[in-house]
């Protein structure tokens, strides 16, 4: 059996129709469409003055600490020597 | 010979007591060099539970903070582990106590990375502190 044989009967693997034909650009051209009917509306969004501060802790959460803080004292107490 | 057998207890737990004594150790102190560097600010608590440089670092106070953080590290990861937190959740919750104790004229860093210096009125922490 030949390679030709054994990739006849399926479609070859690189040939896929989202990056080929003219069907894949209709697709962009209607979603191209619809962002600019949406600007066309009337919702403003202004930028914030301020830089947005994206928050790193959010795994730390309050009653985490609050459980925690108790056991915490006593090893700062126990080890004062470094706290 | 029951008088004696009484001394002999007297003395043994009296010298019981001594060695106690001895044998347990003093309240930790700090470190003269890092109570020096405490008191004149140029070491503060940071939020996250371990010590910072505040102003320029010199190789011996980074060589002084390197030092007491790994000890505390290892504090945090021993107790976190058992307390079934994170080394960083346990290390926050002890920072936000360490930045309480701070005395007045001491350094801490307030949650948005601000150094501040101790009054008597309460330190600026996160909202999470308890």
């Amino acid at each position: 059996m030949t390679h030709d044989e054994l990739t006849v009967m399926g479609v070859p693997a690189s040939d896929l129709p989202m990056n080929t034909g003219i069907s894949g650009k209709i697709g962009r051209g209607v979603l191209a469409l619809g962002a600019v009917s949406m600007a066309g509306g009337c919702i403003n969004i202004n930028a914030p003055d301020e830089a947005i501060v994206i928050e790193l802790n959010v795994n730390i959460q309050a009653e985490v600490v609050y459980r925690l803080a108790e056991d915490a004292g006593n090893a700062i107490e126990e080890n004062a020597d470094i706290f | 010979m029951r008088l004696m057998n009484k001394k002999t207890i007297l003395a043994a737990l009296g010298a019981a007591m001594v060695l106690t004594s001895v044998s347990a150790p003093a309240q930790a102190q700090r470190d003269p060099a890092y109570a020096a560097a405490r008191a004149s600010g140029e070491v503060g608590e940071k939020a996250d539970g371990y010590l910072g440089i505040v102003g320029a670092a010199t190789p011996a106070l980074q060589r002084l903070v390197n030092d007491i953080n790994i000890k505390r590290k290892a504090v945090y990861a021993k107790r976190a582990q058992a307390e079934g937190a994170t080394v960083e959740q346990y290390a926050f919750a002890a920072g936000c106590l360490a930045v309480m104790r701070t005395s007045s004229g001491e350094k801490y860093q307030t949650p948005d990375g601000t150094w501040m210096t101790r009054t008597g009125d309460a330190p600026t922490r996160d909202p999470r502190c308890p």
